[in-house]
């Protein structure tokens, strides 16, 4: 796990650009030795003007607004591999890099538009992609097991299942749904959604540069969250766990919080006998960058794969720790054409191939965006007939098949 | 220049739309209403010009569910003042809004003469007519429509205007100020305004309130019926994975002799 | 009251245009319906001669003017309103384009009477008349009646087959000047051109038109790929061209190019009026979206509930594996 993270006080709150040398966590940034190991791990360090070495030097020499004014951190998809290698050990993906994203996002002449439909959706809708918030569940019309959804029956629960965005609206998204309602229940948990309440968690807006739109979406649902009672948290989205975890505390939420797969690999001894169908895969894993760099769930999600009868887990040339991020944090899923006009790669090409490179026949992932991500460049790179992509609790549920 | 920009809300069509118990209108109890995107134009190219030139932006609209997110926003993005009607009835038509708006401008303190007013040149609810050639009329302005540029020196009594016809030519033509503009597109997309200056718009930045002056004009028309179109009937609807109806499409196009 | 039905016709850069005979297969039943006289009003400069070709028509009421040349509110629509007020008609009819857009637009103030915009047909029933509107971008439907005569009708195109509207027969012509002021404040200039267009996409028998639901830029080459192979083009909806994903002029829909190819694909295109209008008449249409709500099926003649970006590749491949 980074250092520094297991035990988050309320950093985020009060923090601006302005104040951030007032800050202890600030002036901390001020001991960089300068060694540039940020800009050399950085996905996209040979494309970034200002990778953190350089915005510290800079901020030293007060001369900030010139990384402000320059659009260099809109490549920085938030994956926290900078900070995760940092030997100084300095909070940069979760203290400096949303400080100064937060002034380029402003600074922006022209914001790509993708991203602005994006962030316009998600203030709108709740959801980036600009579907109907009264169809946040409609994905439970397919399912076979029952789904209460507090709304409509406020019932104390055990577990609150908050869903997420792609995995609600997104059609490879539900059945990641589907999936994980069916070991829901066949675990026998207490279970229920917000359903159609239920709206964005808001990290990726925070990690693009747009807390407003983070500040706005987290009001609403901490205000969501208090009208019901419920012991744990468990989301489907690593970027919601991220945020859960680590942002929503500021607004007094304490619950509980964990990931579908930390939560169902805590469940792993009742879920196993269930795990019935033999699945003759041989399988890597990518580690997300908020479950895995960020949290350090490393094992958990590999427990599950192994406990699938037949599953072979093969690694990736890059893996855990040095996962190579998807691409599509801080924005990045909605900079796809801005990235292509740069001419920079698709992070998620690269993954892919890595992917291949390991002889899987299955990429495994635990974050709603990759899916479609992955998918993308297994049709760009032309594997499909031979690499399938599934979220984990698809290969869990198909295991679970009479 | 002093520009005035007048926005309209109309159902927000990403949301279901139903009739209404009267089987003859919408649904308005739980509908979302949402800016008209031309006004969003219009306002964005009233931005684009004070960018340019300087001036101020008023935005005025009827009031109607939404409308202080809609004019927060407007003021968060550069208008330097924004005034809502109040005491309308929110089912107005677009004629009637049009009549409405036209009665109620020279009631509102400091506004007119202005050099220019904007809006959309549409929205999805005209069905008895449109807001900009009604308020031009009622106010004795010239009025273009379809608008795609406008071009006007700081001091000038004059704008060139662009307007869109078919297959991308654009007709060029000129107009003495004040005059009105009903606009298809800006020259560019709207803007975005962060959430955070919205926010600020809303603790900082006032709307004014102006009670609407004349009455809705009775439009001439009756609705009989009205019903969400059965619209996946026509086409026959192939199944499959996408390879599977690929093929068959294949064949399709085959068999018309297409391939 | 004369109580006779009036298409207004539409010209552009002297041609009658499709839109106008259109309408004159609509009045046709309808004045044949009413029992009475159809009359085109022809407003333009040096077009006369158009008149002839309005033989669906009783009457051609032809005026002159340099003002007409270029539609406006100011001079065209105000003197269609004086001649309204003058002659009565039971009902006028204006195709909702962008030729005619301000003179329609300006009606409803100049008149009193009833106007009823997004028309798609309109019939006599039961001795009245009655129209058929698509509102809220496609998503409503409604049955409207004007409630007193001189009603306005805006009508989207395609009512009729264009063809039927053309009838060989001389129409009598009765030269008509309606008032036009005599100092006009919206002056015409020039018409700008499109930059050189590589494919006029009116001319060609295959387009695969794609809409948002292509999601990236990236994706119009899938569309690219699969108009090769179809030895067409692409074209699009008005938001991927506003996203300059493709030229201007590839353009199809209301403030576009109106297109009648053999194929025609629509790809991630929801199907809003702006946009079907342009290419209903296509001899084959395929729709590939994934909302299977989407209004674009309403038009297609066959349709796949798919994200067209899957969907594309797919019959790129098939096509190529037929030719082996």
């Amino acid at each position: 796990m980074v250092k520094g993270t297991a035990t988050v006080d309320s950093v985020y709150g009060d923090l601006s650009i302005d104040t951030l040398l007032e800050h202890p966590e600030g002036r901390e940034l001020l001991s960089c030795i300068q060694c540039g190991i940020c800009a050399g791990t950085c996905p996209y360090g040979d494309a970034m003007d200002y990778p953190p070495r350089r915005i510290i030097a800079m901020m030293r020499a007060g001369m900030l607004e010139e990384v402000f004014a320059s659009d260099s951190l809109l490549n920085c998809v938030a994956c926290y591999a900078c900070m995760a290698k940092c030997p100084r050990g300095l909070r940069l993906t979760e203290v400096l890099l949303p400080l100064v994203k937060e002034q380029t996002f402003v600074n922006l002449p022209e914001i790509p538009a993708e991203l602005q439909k994006a962030l316009e959706n998600t203030l709108r809708y709740g959801n980036p992609m600009g579907q109907s918030p009264r169809k946040r569940a409609a994905w439970i019309k397919n399912t076979d097991v029952p789904i209460r959804i507090l709304k409509s029956d406020p019932r104390p629960v055990d577990v609150l299942w908050f869903v997420e965005c792609y995995t609600s609206y997104h059609p490879r998204g539900q059945e990641a749904c589907h999936a994980t309602a069916k070991i829901f229940d066949a675990l026998g948990v207490d279970f229920a959604i917000l359903g159609p309440e239920e709206k964005c968690a808001g990290e990726c807006a925070r990690l693009v540069g747009e807390p407003g739109l983070f500040d706005a979406l987290r009001e609403d649902i901490v205000a969501l969250l208090n009208k019901y009672e419920f012991d744990r948290l468990v989301t489907s989205g690593a970027h919601a766990y991220d945020a859960f975890k680590y942002l929503y505390p500021d607004l007094g939420f304490t619950r509980p919080v964990e990931h579908t797969h930390t939560f169902f690999a805590g469940n792993l001894n009742r879920l196993e006998p269930l795990l019935s169908k033999k699945l003759d895969y041989r399988v890597t894993y990518h580690d997300s960058c908020c479950l895995g760099r960020h949290n350090g769930h490393y094992e958990e999600p590999r427990s599950l794969l192994t406990a699938i009868p037949g599953v072979t887990l093969v690694e990736m040339i890059h893996n855990r720790v040095n996962s190579i991020c998807c691409g599509g944090g801080g924005g990045g899923m909605w900079l796809d054409t801005y990235y292509k006009s740069k001419g920079y790669d698709r992070l998620s090409d690269r993954r892919v191939q890595e992917a291949a490179d390991a002889g899987a026949d299955v990429l495994a992932v635990s974050c709603p965006y990759e899916v479609s991500r992955f998918e993308d460049s297994v049709k760009v790179l032309g594997y499909e007939s031979t690499l399938m992509v599934k979220e984990i609790t698809e290969l869990l549920a198909e295991s679970m098949e009479a | 220049m002093k520009i005035l920009v007048l926005l309209k809300m109309v159902p927000d069509v990403v949301e279901e739309l139903e009739v209404g118990p009267d089987g003859t209108s919408l649904d308005l109890e739980f509908q979302r209403l949402i800016v008209s995107e031309s006004d969003d134009h219009a306002l964005e190219q009233a931005l684009i010009l004070k960018d340019r030139h300087g001036g101020t932006v008023t935005a005025l609209a009827l009031d109607q569910p939404d409308i202080d997110d809609v004019l927060f926003t407007a003021l968060a993005k550069g208008v330097d003042r924004a005034v809502k009607v109040t005491e309308t009835d929110t089912a107005l038509t677009s004629r009637s809004t049009g009549t409405v708006i036209a009665q109620t401008l020279p009631a509102v303190p400091d506004l007119l003469p202005v050099d220019l007013i904007v809006t959309g040149c549409q929205a999805i609810d005209d069905l008895d007519g449109q807001v900009a050639p009604l308020v031009a009329n009622a106010l004795g302005l010239p009025y273009l429509g379809l608008v795609t540029g406008v071009a006007a020196e700081p001091d000038a009594d004059r704008a060139t205007i662009t307007k869109e016809y078919a297959g991308g030519v654009r007709g060029v033509f000129e107009v003495p100020l004040p005059a009105l503009l009903g606009l298809q597109v800006a020259e560019k997309p709207p803007r975005y305004v962060p959430v955070a200056k919205v926010r600020a718009a809303m603790k900082s930045a006032q709307i004014a309130a102006v009670p609407a002056a004349g009455e809705p004009v009775a439009t001439r028309i009756d609705v009989l019926d009205m019903a969400k179109p059965e619209s996946a009937s026509h086409a026959e609807m192939l199944e499959g994975s996408p390879e599977e109806m690929a093929a068959k499409l294949g064949e399709l196009l085959a068999a018309r002799g297409l391939v | 009251m004369a109580q006779n039905i009036w298409v207004v016709a539409e010209q552009w850069r002297g041609q009658a245009t499709d839109a106008t005979f259109e309408l004159l297969a609509l009045g046709r039943e309808l004045a044949d319906g009413l029992g009475t006289s159809l009359e085109t009003v022809l407003f333009g400069h040096g077009v006369g001669d158009l008149a002839g070709e309005f033989g669906a028509s009783d009457t051609v009421l032809a005026a002159d003017h340099p003002a007409f040349a270029v539609p406006t509110a100011e001079a065209f629509g105000a003197a269609l309103a004086s001649l309204v007020k003058e002659r009565q008609p039971r009902c006028v009819l204006v195709p909702l384009t962008n030729v005619l857009w301000d003179a329609l637009g300006i009606l409803p103030a100049e008149l009193d009477g009833p106007f009823i915009n997004f028309c798609q047909d309109v019939r006599v029933s039961q001795g009245r008349i009655e129209a058929d509107c698509l509102l809220y971008g496609g998503k409503m439907r409604a049955t409207v009646v004007p409630t007193g005569d001189g009603a306005v009708f805006g009508l989207a195109s395609g009512v009729r087959p264009p063809d039927q509207g053309r009838v060989d027969r001389t129409p009598t012509v009765e030269a008509v000047a309606p008032a036009v002021p005599t100092s006009l404040r919206v002056q015409f200039k020039d018409f700008h051109e499109p930059e050189a267009a590589d494919v006029d996409i009116t001319q060609q028998d295959v387009l695969v038109a794609v809409g948002r639901g292509i999601q990236t830029q990236d994706n119009v080459e899938l569309a690219e790929e699969l108009a090769t192979a179809l030895g067409g083009a692409t074209c699009a909806s008005r938001p991927v061209i506003d996203q300059g994903w493709l030229p201007l002029a590839r353009q199809v829909g209301k403030s576009g190019a109106t297109v009648k190819p053999k194929l025609y694909i629509a790809a991630g295109i929801s199907g809003a009026p702006e946009h079907t209008e342009g290419m209903k008449d296509a001899e084959l249409i395929i729709a590939i979206n994934t909302d299977p709500e989407a209004p674009i099926f309403g038009v297609a003649h066959y349709g796949i509930v798919e994200d067209a970006t899957d969907v594309l590749p797919a019959l790129t491949e098939s096509l190529a594996a037929m030719k082996e």
